[in-house]
């Protein structure tokens, strides 16, 4: 911008071009003021959570160990969290999905579709910590149900549908026409236009926003504490009985008074870190492969 | 794209022409309308029983639930109000706020404007990356980090700018307010910064290049041009980062010292919030308890709801806006 132009020009004024330098300046410094906490929170759970990060931590649970005990581990909360985690994406895809099917091939511009959209982005924005009071006076309160695992994946599913919604119903309307209309035109009725032609052809951005929405579900801390609850031992049944879960063992962890207990909880924060990363890089890397094919069409 | 439609939906029309037209569609169509039913039977649902399981415990309350400033449900005369935690809820967020937004929309312009194309490629995934890490390793790291970290910033602060009344007082502590906060603008950050960056890439190109051929530099552009139409993309990215700031609960409930008084001075031993309290009160709470719990998750949800809204509403507003530009 500020290179020397052509004759005939002026070049641009000293005041001007100083303005520029600051304002770029002041940009510079914001992203690194921006990198710098979050690089830290990072640096600072690898750093922490590798003093723990052996074998007895995923072999064994918090049964018998005080808050003050050394050893202890979380594999209690990581059966928890993957049973959980599992059961919110069976409740969660085909809701969503159908749902965004609704939206794009059936509703399509449509009072009642129109209402839905609205609503999906009024659930995208509930604080968590309502989706699991909402659990609670309903599932646990009102009927009566005792805390489980499955309790905390109905939670986990209200903050999970609405963001399978949106990014399945991007993916779907990314679709060509042209293929719905081939198939139309051979006969094909609608519904199998949309299993044999319209699903397979967005697949592989379906299963990125789905891995997305787990991944962002299993960090999520509040509607477990609050339909989970807590336990120190082994619950391989997500139906019976309170769960754990990693993020809970977290914060759990986190309150206790004794560096051991901050230990494990540093270590439980690396392993969720470690779960929702791995989920976020595979997803992105199944739209990444994805790419090059769609622009070589 | 063309050879998809003849291996796939193609082949199979024309190998089995004859598809029986039975219920299949009915079906499927009916799914589908179930599931968006579903969705609004939920959103009425959360409305339903959140009021219902709050009534009884409302009905015993002695106090002004919206005036009240103190938290005891679980006595045997309760007295419960909503009124401290709301101030903490409000008062936190609109600090995060304050802090993240400037630094964020420097980081949207730096990622869509200033780095190197492929620098800002590589930049978008790594915040996109750093908006998916799980609340409750911020409160983690803010509550063995950053509380101790804090107390010399803070005492500096109250020394030489302690005539502005927030960073008065004569108590000046790790677990406060203002820690608080600074974990709020570095979760609400990435989430920030992603929707303005997407808003900037939408500058209409013909416009930048118009602004840079009549000889205006960078800054000028950014200006004259980006700024005009990212602002109302911005301001509704970061009402959406306070929505996110108000709802956050398990790394405020690490850092918030739990208390129910209302005071400015953020550099204090005060501050609680709507979510935290739920968060650390629920362990102990009695029925009613869990009623007055759930009431305070009411006044949570319409606000955020509020929030929520009015952020979309400026989005609409907004995709209109770039319809008629383009």
């Amino acid at each position: 911008m500020s290179a020397p132009m052509p004759t005939g020009l002026r070049p641009v004024p000293a005041v001007r071009r100083a303005k520029d330098r600051f304002v770029q300046a002041l940009v510079c410094l914001a992203f690194v003021l921006a990198i710098i906490p979050l690089l830290a929170v990072l640096w600072m759970v690898v750093r922490n959570g590798l003093a723990r990060f052996d074998l007895e931590f995923f072999t064994h649970s918090m049964r018998g160990i005080g808050a003050r005990d050394a050893g202890g581990g979380a594999y209690h909360a990581i059966v928890g969290t993957l049973e959980q985690v599992l059961l919110t994406s069976l409740i969660s895809v085909p809701i969503g999905l159908f749902t965004a099917i609704y939206l794009v091939e059936y509703g399509a511009g449509g009072r009642l579709a129109r209402i839905v959209g609205f609503f999906v982005d009024v659930m995208t924005g509930i604080p968590s910590v309502v989706a699991g009071l909402f659990i609670l006076a309903f599932w646990i309160l009102a009927l009566g149900m005792p805390f489980s695992g499955f309790a905390g994946a109905l939670a986990l599913s209200i903050l999970m549908i609405p963001v399978v919604v949106r990014s399945s119903e991007e993916m779907l309307r990314l679709v060509p026409r042209d293929l719905r209309e081939a198939a139309y035109a051979l006969g094909v009725p609608k519904w199998r236009t949309i299993v044999r032609v319209v699903l397979p052809t967005a697949l592989p951005g379906l299963v990125t926003g789905v891995m997305l929405a787990v991944a962002r579900v299993a960090g999520e801390t509040a509607p477990l504490l609050l339909t989970v609850f807590f336990t120190d031992s082994i619950n391989h049944d997500p139906f019976h009985g309170p769960q754990m879960g990693l993020p809970l063992f977290v914060f759990d962890q986190a309150g206790r008074p004794s560096d051991t207990a901050i230990d494990r909880a540093w270590t439980g924060a690396l392993t969720l870190i470690l779960i929702v990363m791995l989920l976020n890089l595979v997803a992105r890397a199944i739209a990444w492969w994805r790419s090059p094919a769609k622009r070589g069409s | 794209m063309a050879i998809l439609v003849k291996s796939t939906a193609g082949g199979q029309a024309v190998r089995r022409p004859a598809f029986r037209r039975g219920n299949g569609d009915r079906v499927f169509r009916l799914l589908a309308t179930a599931a968006g039913i579903t969705l609004l039977a939920i959103m009425a649902a959360i409305a339903v029983f959140l009021v219902a399981e709050a009534i009884p415990a409302l009905r015993a309350n002695t106090a002004n639930f919206l005036t009240e400033l103190t938290w005891q449900p679980n006595a045997a005369e309760p007295v419960f109000g909503i009124g401290a935690l709301a101030f903490g809820t409000l008062l936190s967020s609109f600090l995060a706020l304050v802090m993240a937004t400037p630094v964020a929309v420097g980081v949207a312009l730096f990622i869509s404007h200033y780095a190197p194309r492929r620098l800002a490629v590589v930049l978008g995934y790594v915040v996109d990356l750093l908006a998916a890490v799980p609340s409750v390793v911020y409160g983690l790291w803010g509550a063995t980090f950053l509380v101790p970290f804090i107390v010399e910033p803070s005492r500096f602060l109250n020394r030489y700018l302690g005539w502005i009344p927030l960073f008065g007082g004569d108590t000046v502590v790790g677990r406060s307010m203002f820690t608080a906060s600074i974990v709020l603008a570095i979760m609400i950050l990435p989430i920030i910064a992603a929707i303005s960056r997407e808003v900037f890439l939408q500058v209409p190109r013909a416009h930048e290049e118009a602004a840079l051929a009549l000889g205006a530099t960078r800054w000028e552009m950014i200006k004259m041009v980006v700024l005009p139409f990212g602002r109302p993309g911005v301001i509704s990215a970061a009402m959406l980062g306070l929505g996110r700031a108000m709802g956050e609960t398990i790394a405020v409930a690490l850092i918030f010292p739990a208390t129910f008084t209302v005071s400015f001075q953020i550099l204090g031993p005060t501050g609680n919030s709507i979510a935290a309290n739920i968060a650390n009160g629920f362990g102990e709470a009695t029925d009613l308890g869990r009623g007055a719990l759930i009431a305070s998750g009411l006044v949570l949800f319409l606000i955020t709801l509020a929030v929520n809204m009015a952020a979309r509403l400026i989005v609409a507003r907004r995709a209109a806006y770039a319809r008629a530009v383009a």
